[in-house]
């Protein structure tokens, strides 16, 4: 059935792992445990709980050394990461909504001092109306603290994400940090297959962090953050805005490595599927892409010319790599599980109409918001959805923007 | 466009750096009476910026980073110390 599917391809013999079933919350904890963390700091919220109790049991037995900070909020246990983190430690959290908000302070300060922490988020759909369910707002109102943000489809790209964030985090052209953004329930509760790699070839891939910028050291004694004037403060903001641009290039890097090594790729920042012939074509990010592959793949089956681009990386944003990847299409329709309240449309929908801008003959895109609140993005949605980029390609009066399971019957 | 950094540094860092200087702010500044000084080292303790030191006679300013607070004025226990407006030579 899966034709161009990239994934789950095992011909690298030498990182074959275990194969076995879990939940997202604990591919995660896996992520975090095979990049061998030194310093964790969590605060459990819904949907990310589970994912703090993997962790202190891994550590309760031994199969991590590292160690597990009790923070009493997520305010501090992000503090505390920025503490181990100048220190010269690896570290890890996650949080999830709520948590999030309260982080709010340290999160912005994390990658203004290029701290390559690595933080999952288990989304949660926005803090009202109040509500413990997936969406993807909490991670995409803070799109633009200057993290790299990368969403996930699966618990295999859960756990195979998290070791490649520390690499891409900790690589010396970028030193910043990375959000792991997983659907919270959808994956985080959901069991999946899951093959765990090989530790040693695990080790191979990612050498231990070792901070050349900064360091917490008292033998070469520097303050870190201080008041900065004015000039420098540009100075700082342009360099750092240059290394997540740097970072596009280094996700994708990363990504073939880690292919190489393990038999399993996501493409980078984007991945293509069934794209090249397409005519029309889904824009997906995170879990609800899984439910879009059947959903092309049917309407391929009923002879439609469509295809699939899945969004890695929110943040840098792949501009380039998704015009070209849509350079041939007519119609282009973007699966938004959150909303753009300044626009009125998805904020995926919106990014990628000004990736447009310029572009000689852009296609036509069209927008659907669905699946805010835990509410499920069904077959049959898709089916709508694609009926009216196929209206949209073929010139018929179509809705800019359609909320999906809102419509009358 | 080409741009020129003024720093080697990734991250704000504070060595070998700028230090912030707050004798530019200062649109005021202590003048000590050295005949009513007597000394005590209130001014001293006070100050926010490390200021004040002791000469042989009486407490005097080091005007680099005084920001001109005021805040050994109004502690000084014998009003010794009064705030003089700054103005252009």
């Amino acid at each position: 059935m899966v034709t161009e599917q990239v994934k789950h391809t095992s011909n690298a013999a030498r990182g074959v792992g275990k194969v076995t079933v879990m939940d997202g919350n604990k591919a995660a904890a896996y992520g975090a445990l095979l990049s061998r963390v030194q310093v964790l700091a969590a605060y459990p919220i819904t949907p990310q709980t589970p994912l703090v109790e993997y962790l202190s049991q891994f550590v309760a037995d031994g199969a991590l050394k590292a160690d597990f900070v009790e923070v009493e909020s997520e305010h501090s246990s992000l503090s505390v990461l920025h503490g181990a983190s100048l220190a010269g430690a690896r570290t890890f959290t996650a949080t999830s909504g709520q948590g999030l908000a309260l982080m709010y302070e340290p999160y912005n300060r994390t990658p203004t001092i290029r701290l390559p922490i690595v933080m999952g988020i288990a989304t949660r759909d926005g803090i009202s109306p109040q509500c413990v369910w997936g969406g993807h707002q909490d991670a995409i109102n803070v799109r633009d603290a200057g993290w790299i943000q990368l969403f996930v489809e699966d618990n295999q790209e859960i756990l195979d994400t998290v070791i490649m964030a520390y690499k891409i985090a900790e690589h010396p052209d970028v030193l910043l940090p990375v959000n792991v953004c997983y659907d919270g329930f959808y994956l985080s509760h959901m069991a999946d297959r899951v093959e765990i790699p090989p530790q040693e070839i695990v080790d191979e891939f990612l050498p231990p962090y070792r901070p050349t910028h900064q360091i917490l050291d008292p033998d070469n004694p520097m303050s870190i953050d201080p008041l900065t004037p004015n000039e420098l403060f540009m100075e700082y903001r342009y360099k750092h805005l240059q290394a997540l641009q740097r970072a596009k290039q280094v996700i994708a890097d990363v990504d073939q490595e880690f292919a190489s090594l393990f038999g399993r790729g996501y493409g980078g920042l984007i991945e293509k599927y069934r794209m090249d012939d397409a005519e029309i074509a889904i824009v997906g990010i995170g879990s609800p892409v899984g439910t879009a592959r059947v959903a092309v793949d049917r309407a391929r089956d009923e002879g439609k010319k469509i295809g699939l681009v899945k969004v890695r990386a929110l943040r840098p944003f792949p501009r380039e790599e998704l015009v070209e990847a849509l350079r041939n299409v007519r119609s282009v329709g973007v699966m938004d599980k959150n909303v753009c309240f300044g626009w009125g449309t998805g904020v995926l929908f919106m990014e990628l109409r000004s990736a447009m801008l310029g572009v000689p003959k852009p296609p036509a895109t069209v927008g659907f918001i669905d699946g805010l609140g835990g509410s499920d993005i069904t077959m049959e949605h898709y089916a709508r959805a694609i009926a009216i980029v196929d209206d949209s390609a073929n010139g018929l009066a179509h809705q800019e923007i359609t909320w999906l399971g809102l419509e009358e019957e | 466009m080409s741009i020129k950094f003024k720093v080697d540094y990734i991250t704000p860092i504070g060595k070998d750096l700028y230090v912030v200087n707050t004798g530019d702010w200062r649109y005021q500044r202590p003048v000590t009476n050295r005949d009513k000084c007597r000394k005590c080292g209130a001014c001293w303790l006070v100050c926010p910026t490390n200021s004040r030191h002791a000469l042989a006679t009486h407490y005097e300013t080091n005007l680099d980073f005084c920001k001109g607070c005021g805040l050994c004025a109004t502690e000084c226990p014998a009003r010794a110390i009064r705030m003089a407006e700054e103005t252009r030579e």
